[in-house]
C-alpha cells in the first residue's frame, strides 16, 4: 500500500501503469482576451468627391446590456485621418494609446502636415497590428474604418478586422451595419465611379438616415452618435449628434412589437 | 616618446574634453576619396570619385541606392558604409512594409546617427570609420544630409567630404546661389565640376573612376557609371585636353 496522501483515490501505479498528469494541468492557453466583453456596434462610413464621412454610435454594450452611453468610438488621428472602432472597448482603448505613442513619435521627426502620416499609412499600420496580434492568438477583437485622404488627398476608405484581413470600398459598415447599412450606402454609392458626382451634403444625409435605420433595427445600438467629416479642409468631428425625426409608426406593423400577440 | 594616454577606447574623455577616437574615425573620413552632393528644387545629386587599388583591380563602390528614393555615397571605409547601408535598406524596407510609406530622408538619417553615436559612448565598441551623404526626394522634396562617424548629421545644401574635398567645398560656396533654381543637367554639371576641383594634378575625370547618383522629384533613384556619364563629362569639361586614354574614349577629341 502507497501511503503517500497524494497517491491516494488515484488508480494503483503497479496495477494501471503510472498516472498521467496531463488530465491535471491548471495551466493551458489563455482564452479570456479571446472574447470580448464591452463591445461597440456599428461604425458606417461613405466616400463622396471631397473626402470621407464615417459614423458611429456613442454606445458601449455589456452583453445585451446598454453599459456606458457616452463612449466616442470615433478617434481622429491627424488632420487627415479618422479611424473607427467596432469591437471590444477596452481593445479600442489599447488601440487609442498605440495611435497616441505613433502620433508622439511621428511629431518629433515631422513637423511639416503633408509629410505626416496620411490615411492609407495609418491603415497598412493598423492592419499590420490586427495581423500580429491574431498570429500570436491573441487578437483584439475590433474592426476598424479607417477614413481620411491618401497621399495625393484623394478620399480614402479602407477597413481592418480582427484577423487582420483588409478590405476597401467606396462604402463600408462593419458589424451590423454590413447587413443593415451597406445596402442602403450602395444605393447611393454602388461603385467608385460614383462617388465623384456625390457631394458632402448628400453623403452626411445617407449616413444619417442609415444610422436611423440602424437604431430602428438593432437592439444594441442608440440614438446618440458621433460623426465626423473628413476633406482637405481637415476633420469635421461632431460627437454629440442625435438621431432626428424618428418615426416609430412602422413598428406597429411588426409582429410581435408591443403588446401584439399573433 | 610621447603618448597618449586618452585614445584607447571611445568612452574616456582627455582632460581637454576630446574623445580621441571619435577624431580619428574623422580622419578616417578624409582618407577616402573625394564626395559632393548638391540640392536643387526638384533634384538632389550624388558625384564621387571611385579608386581602385591596383590597376588589374576593379574600381571600389563610391554610391550605394537604398531605396527607390534616394541612395548614400561614401567616404571612409566602405565595409563600415556596407554594414550602415545594410541597416539603411532594412529600416527603409520595413516603412514600406509597416506603414506603406517611403521613409523620410531626415528619420533614416536621424536612425543611423542614433547607432553611430551609441558607438562613442558604450566600451568595446568603435566608432564607424565612414562618413556618408545621404540624397533623395521624400514627401517634403529634395534633400541632403551629411552623417559623421560622431552621430553628428546635418541638413546641407551641397555637402563635399573626403580627400582634398576643401576645394569642392569652395566651389560650392563659390556657387551657392544657383543651385536652388538649376536644372537636372546643370546640377549634375555643377557636381561634376567641383568634383574636378578636388582632384589631384595629374588626375582626370574618366568614365571609369566617376559615379553620379540622382534622383529627383517623379524620377527614382538611380546610379550612372561607365557609358552613362560619358555625356556628362563631354558636355561638363568641353575644354580640356584630351586624356592619354585608351580603348576609344574619343571623349575629348579636339574641341
Amino acid at each position: 500500500m502507497n501511503h503517500l496522501p497524494q497517491a491516494w483515490g488515484r488508480p494503483r501505479d503497479d496495477v494501471y501503469g503510472a498516472y498521467s498528469n496531463s488530465f491535471l494541468q491548471t495551466s493551458g492557453p489563455t482564452t479570456h482576451t479571446q472574447s470580448p466583453i464591452v463591445t461597440g456596434t456599428s461604425v458606417i462610413a461613405v466616400k463622396f468627391k471631397d473626402g470621407v464621412v464615417i459614423a458611429a454610435d456613442n454606445l458601449a454594450s455589456y452583453g445585451s446590456l446598454a453599459r456606458f452611453t457616452d463612449v466616442k468610438r470615433l478617434r481622429k488621428f491627424n488632420t487627415r485621418a479618422v479611424v473607427g472602432f467596432g469591437g471590444d472597448v477596452s481593445d479600442m482603448q489599447y488601440l487609442d494609446r498605440l495611435l497616441s505613442s505613433l502620433d508622439i513619435r511621428e511629431n518629433y521627426a515631422e513637423e511639416s502636415p503633408d509629410a505626416q502620416l496620411h490615411a492609407k499609412n495609418l491603415h497598412t499600420y493598423l492592419s499590420k497590428v490586427m495581423y500580429k496580434r491574431r498570429s500570436d492568438f491573441n487578437p483584439l477583437w475590433n474592426h476598424l474604418l479607417v477614413a481620411g485622404l491618401d497621399g495625393e488627398n484623394k478620399p480614402f476608405l479602407a477597413s481592418a478586422d480582427l484577423l487582420g484581413t483588409t478590405f476597401s470600398s467606396p462604402t463600408l459598415a462593419t458589424g451590423f451595419g454590413a447587413h443593415l447599412a451597406q445596402p442602403i450606402l450602395r444605393r447611393t454609392v454602388p461603385d467608385e465611379a460614383t462617388v465623384a458626382s456625390v457631394t458632402k451634403e448628400q453623403a452626411v444625409e445617407l449616413v444619417k438616415e442609415s444610422m436611423k435605420v440602424l437604431f430602428y433595427r438593432d437592439a444594441r445600438s442608440m440614438d446618440k452618435y458621433s460623426i465626423a467629416v473628413i476633406t482637405k479642409e481637415g476633420v469635421e468631428l461632431k460627437e454629440n449628434e442625435k438621431l432626428e425625426n424618428q418615426s416609430w409608426a412602422f413598428a406597429e406593423g411588426i409582429r410581435g412589437y408591443g403588446t401584439q400577440v399573433n | 616618446m610621447f603618448r597618449n594616454n586618452y585614445d584607447n577606447d571611445s568612452v574616456t574623455f582627455s582632460p581637454q574634453g576630446r574623445i580621441f577616437q571619435v577624431e580619428y574615425a574623422s580622419e578616417a573620413v578624409k582618407q577616402g576619396s573625394v564626395v559632393v552632393g548638391i540640392v536643387s528644387k526638384t533634384h538632389a545629386v550624388l558625384a564621387a570619385i571611385k579608386r581602385n587599388a591596383e590597376e588589374l583591380s576593379s574600381y571600389q563602390k563610391k554610391i550605394i541606392p537604398i531605396d527607390s528614393h534616394y541612395g548614400v555615397a561614401l567616404a571612409g571605409l566602405a565595409s563600415d558604409a556596407r554594414v550602415l547601408s545594410n541597416f539603411m535598406k532594412q529600416q527603409s524596407l520595413a516603412s514600406r512594409l509597416t506603414y506603406d510609406r517611403a521613409i523620410p530622408l531626415a528619420e533614416i538619417t536621424l536612425r543611423i546617427a542614433d547607432r553611430a553615436q551609441s558607438n562613442t559612448q558604450n566600451y568595446g565598441k568603435r566608432p564607424y570609420g565612414v562618413g556618408l551623404l545621404i540624397a533623395g526626394v521624400d514627401a517634403r522634396g529634395p534633400h541632403l544630409f551629411e552623417f559623421q562617424p560622431s552621430g553628428v548629421t546635418q541638413e546641407m545644401q551641397a555637402c563635399g567630404i573626403g580627400a582634398r574635398s576643401q576645394m569642392a567645398r569652395t566651389y560650392l560656396e563659390r556657387n551657392l546661389e544657383e543651385f536652388e533654381g538649376a536644372s537636372r543637367e546643370e546640377l549634375v554639371k555643377h557636381a561634376l565640376r567641383a568634383l574636378k576641383e578636388s582632384l589631384a594634378q595629374d588626375k582626370e575625370l574618366t568614365i571609369e573612376n566617376t559615379s553620379v547618383g540622382l534622383c529627383g522629384v517623379d524620377e527614382n533613384f538611380k546610379l550612372y557609371e561607365h557609358a552613362e556619364v560619358q555625356e556628362w563629362l563631354e558636355t561638363t569639361f568641353e575644354n580640356r585636353e584630351a586624356p592619354a586614354e585608351e580603348e576609344g574614349m574619343e571623349v575629348d577629341s579636339d574641341s
